[in-house]
């Protein structure tokens, strides 16, 4: 148990190292992106973001049941309940796309082009 | 129907491969059943509450509350997992002997029992909770209820059936080789966890990403592919992985390859450990 234990501290240790050393990225926009969820379709359906940029993207789902925002290439799952909202944090993108799906609903789908 | 079978088979296969090696990791000893179920219920019941509180829990903690929770619930796992591995390095063969000589189920401490139990419940909170919200979702919108209910058991009831065949073959491997067997796929399941949650804590913005696809093999095992699914279950295969997420796999493994070593030296095997 003792060894359990140092690894988890050691693992804390290095959290915590790892947060300190971690300067604030400036988001490119304050308020961030949005994507709205209405019936079976995106908007936008394409999001253009800033390469290369820390960037706050809120997903709002306005139908009558959750959703899951989920992008395997941007290593992001969240689920949005019904009329309700999230934030999503990506970034800093390499130029390109990156699709994501309604995982509640997968022929959903929509992308976010970094530039 | 189909839509609810499929999503359901698909959130439930990873809790489902999950319980299968800790069952196999568990032949032959005596309450494991009772302690599997408890931790299964206790997990079902938490998804329960989870799918409840899913939008308080997005917006706490400044929106991250979702990820934060995520990452603690799988640490947790890592941490369980790689407290029994690091003790079946030192109680394994011994084990494996005593329910060969004594030929009838064998006790295992609670302490163990207890942890594997924990560990199925929070793979069972994880991906129930979705489940719980995607069918509450179906059930809103849809006329008729029953054929909805019939196609997520019957997800459910594909999933347990795919960690049945597992099982089975896995029962095939001798009771000597089957821990160490099981400790392998153990260490990778505990590595794979902590490369998931890694990710969640980038997505938190508490560590930094180190490169948001150090490759990407989605051409050959795309991450929706149910090889790719199974291997996101066993290891936290990923096609696009991130770097902290590799550093998260292999520190893990070194971690524990490395003191399941030192602890398998230090520790006397007597007869009177197990």
């Amino acid at each position: 148990m003792t060894k359990l234990s140092l690894f988890t501290f050691a693992l804390l240790a290095t959290f915590a190292a790892v947060q300190a050393a971690d300067t604030p990225v400036q988001t490119a926009n304050a308020d961030g992106y949005t994507i709205i969820l209405k019936d079976r379709a995106w908007s936008p359906v394409d999001l253009v973001v800033p390469a290369g940029q820390k960037v706050k993207i809120t997903v709002k789902n306005l139908n009558d049941k959750p959703a899951e925002f989920e992008s395997a290439t941007l290593n992001r799952e969240k689920v949005v309940t019904q009329h309700g909202e999230i934030t999503v944090f990506v970034g800093p993108l390499d130029a390109g796309h990156y699709s994501y799906v309604n995982d509640f609903d997968r022929t959903t789908t929509g992308t976010i082009t970094a530039k | 129907m189909l839509a609810a079978l499929l999503l359901v088979f698909r959130e439930s296969l990873e809790a489902a491969l999950v319980i299968t090696v800790i069952l196999a990791a568990t032949r032959g000893v005596t309450k494991r059943g009772h302690y599997m179920m408890a931790g299964i219920g206790i997990g079902a019941a938490g998804a329960g509450v989870l799918a409840i509180f899913t939008g308080a829990l997005s917006h706490s903690l400044g929106g991250v509350g979702a990820e934060l929770f995520n990452a603690a619930v799988l640490l947790l796992a890592v941490g369980l997992l790689s407290w029994h591995v690091i003790w079946m390095g030192s109680h394994g063969k011994e084990m494996a002997r005593e329910t060969k000589q004594l030929g009838h189920d064998i006790t295992l401490g609670i302490k163990p029992l207890s942890a594997l139990a924990i560990v199925s419940a929070t793979t069972v909170l994880r991906e129930g909770s979705e489940i719980v919200l995607f069918m509450q979702g179906l059930l809103a919108s849809a006329d008729h209820s029953a054929p909805l209910f019939i196609g997520g058991i019957l997800g459910l009831l594909c999933a347990v059936g795919v960690g049945m065949v597992m099982y089975f073959g896995m029962a095939r491997i001798p009771l000597g080789k089957l821990f160490a067997a099981t400790n392998v796929l153990m260490m990778l399941i505990a590595a794979g966890m902590a490369g998931k949650a890694a990710n969640y804590l980038v997505a938190a913005g508490w560590l930094p990403e180190f490169g948001n696809r150090i490759w990407d093999t989605s051409r050959i095992i795309s991450n929706d592919s149910w090889i790719g699914k199974a291997l996101s279950a066993f290891m936290g295969y990923s096609a696009t992985p991130t770097g902290i997420q590799i550093l998260f796999f292999t520190g893990t493994i070194a971690a524990l390859v490395l003191m399941a070593r030192t602890y398998a030296e230090t520790v006397p095997r007597t007869a009177s450990q197990a």
